[in-house]
């Protein structure tokens, strides 16, 4: 049994984004990176699918300056191998190049799971699981909340709004967007991550992908601009806390 | 179908109604076909059980019905083998999918297979001479990208982007049937269920107060489980904390969970990601309380305080108690 799993830096949005002068990108020296949180979820699921019987994890990442940060942390979670996935003439961030990429890193390798987060939070182009999924011609499930594995099958619990779930089976292999993990995602000791990156595991597979994946004309990037903002209410904490308390009251609410 | 103008709106079945979102993507639809050359609203119903639907589907021009029975309930191979192929023959200008767990598995693997660009998390669509522009909502909500499809291509629309009331008018438009004969899905439904709850239902209460991510741990929901009780409401979350385990997937707010309209809605630590603005943003009266000034929840909160959650909360509590 062997799962992969696609893993993705991608801006840190808790921090300020700012669009590049021209438009067309976000001022990325500004940014910071972390792995996609959804793609922390797959990797655990992974990792706890692989705890529960025999499976090694192949964690995927394409060629960034943060993919060795990423594939080592993979690593010291627990991971088996990690991949640098090599060889994009252009751009690699463009989702659709990059699910080509990581399906032509997948194909040798034979998965009987694929699995990587449901969305990331630049994926304007096309979420990875589906677009994964197309390309290598396998049945792919999106905002997977439950996998459970049987010999060559697989039960997938996917997730609807308003708490209405399906269950879904078929044979391996499959493509799967995780939108959650069983358990919260482990940490990676510091310690770990150092002793992974002396190791020296990883490994760097170039792919040769005919970029032609048909593309949106992307006009510009821009920040929203509110409508409507919420009224302030500033000052020291407990000034704050009592014009608000105020304004509850004088509405209606918390009186006794 | 037939013919370069038209607009297909995939939509979505669940437990035997159309949802929301469905009416929500044809009113999508319906505001640009009117400036494409020969723009029709071609809704596109799966399932031999779900004809009678069709009666719903006023706001298209006309309805192609897969009536497969292996299409009566959702399930996503089925769905994409059978929208592949219809899409296939008939080529329409534009596709658009709900941006739900429906468009989830659809937009990008029909798009993947049809060779189209995708327009994903699309929160509002023009026409531009020929081209369709989409205006979507990327980077959590902060930031947007208006992007063109000069040519055929898909979108994805975001739950509560259209009102649904524009895309739901009565009367039957002109149904094509298409049968065919079934491929085998790959991934096989076996059954849908309902999450039993045995908890309070969120959706039922007038005072939530919701922790997000920012509330840092567990051990802190007694924060906000004072805060409630002051009020005489009960503590609701976001995505984050429910996946986390810190309280049960039945107090979830937003596009996974449920979508609550309570008369106060006090939002701790949750930055207001599209996907839990949509199940939240009618709330009588919103207030919101992150350390983030540019948290997108301000955009839709009435009132906000920039501040420590584990700080402010608490002396708000006081407040109340004292009050």
């Amino acid at each position: 049994m062997r799962i992969a799993v696609l893993l993705k830096p991608v801006p840190d949005i808790v921090e300020q984004l700012e669009v590049a002068p021209d438009g067309r990108d976000l001022a990325r020296d500004e940014l910071t990176y972390r792995l996609n949180e959804f793609d922390d979820y797959a990797l655990e699921e992974a990792l706890r699918l692989k705890a529960a019987g025999a499976a090694e994890v192949v964690a995927l990442a394409l060629d960034s300056d943060e993919a060795d940060s990423v594939l080592y942390t993979a690593i010291a979670k627990g991971a088996d191998r990690a991949i640098k996935v090599t060889g994009a003439p252009e751009d690699a961030r463009d989702p659709r190049a990059g699910a080509l990429m990581f399906a032509a890193a997948l194909r040798p390798l034979q998965a009987d799971l694929v699995l990587a987060g449901v969305q990331a939070p630049d994926d304007l182009e096309g979420q990875t699981p589906p677009l994964v999924g197309a390309a290598l011609g396998l049945p792919h499930a999106s905002v997977v909340t439950g996998i459970e594995l049987s010999g060559t099958s697989v039960t997938v619990t996917q997730e609807f709004s308003g708490g209405l779930v399906a269950k879904l089976q078929g044979d391996l292999p499959v493509v799967l967007g995780v939108q959650a993990s069983r358990e919260p995602p482990r940490y990676a000791a510091v310690s770990r991550v150092r002793a992974a990156m002396a190791s020296g595991k990883l490994e760097t597979v170039a792919v040769d992908v005919p970029l032609s994946a048909p593309r949106v004309e992307l006009r510009r990037l821009y920040k929203p601009e509110t409508t409507s903002h919420a009224e302030m209410l500033d000052g020291a904490t407990n000034d704050a806390a009592a014009k608000l308390a105020g304004i509850l009251r004088e509405r209606g609410f918390g009186g006794r | 179908m037939a013919g370069s103008g038209s607009i297909a709106v995939v939509t979505e079945v669940l437990e035997g109604q159309l949802t929301e979102q469905t009416f929500e993507a044809l009113a999508a639809a319906r505001s640009v076909a009117h400036a494409l050359p020969g723009g029709e609203v071609v809704a596109v119903l799966g399932g031999a059980a779900n004809a009678g639907l069709a009666v719903q589907l006023g706001a298209a021009d006309r309805v192609l019905h897969l009536a497969d029975p292996a299409l009566d309930r959702y399930s996503p191979d089925a769905y994409e083998a059978a929208l592949r192929a219809a899409f296939a023959e008939r080529a329409p200008r534009l596709i658009v999918v709900p941006n739900t767990t429906v468009g989830m598995d659809l937009a990008a693997g029909l798009a993947a297979l049809l060779g189209l660009p995708l327009a994903a998390y699309c929160v509002g669509l023009a026409a531009d001479g020929d081209a369709v522009i989409a205006t979507c909502q990327i980077y959590g909500g902060k930031i947007l990208a208006e992007v063109a499809l000069a040519g055929p291509g898909v979108v994805s629309i975001i739950p509560g982007s259209y009102p649904a009331a524009d895309g739901r008018t009565e009367g039957t438009p002109q149904i094509e049937t298409v049968t065919r004969a079934p491929a085998a899905p790959r991934l096989r439904l076996v059954d849908y269920s309902v999450a039993e709850s045995g908890d309070v239902d969120i959706t039922k209460q007038a005072i939530l107060v919701s922790v997000g991510r920012g509330i840092g741990g567990p051990e802190n929901l007694e924060v906000a489980e004072a805060l409630a009780s002051a009020l005489g409401g009960v503590v609701s979350a976001s995505r984050p904390v429910t996946d986390a385990g810190w309280l049960p997937k039945t107090r979830q707010v937003g596009k996974s969970g449920v979508t609550v309209k309570p008369k106060l809605y006090i939002a701790l630590g949750i930055s207001g990601a599209p996907e839990h603005l949509q199940g939240m943003k009618d709330s009588e009266l919103i207030v919101a309380i992150n350390s983030d000034p540019g948290a997108p929840i301000f955009n839709v909160a009435h009132y906000g305080i920039v501040g420590d959650v584990l700080e402010v909360a608490p002396a708000l509590t006081e407040k109340l108690a004292a009050g």
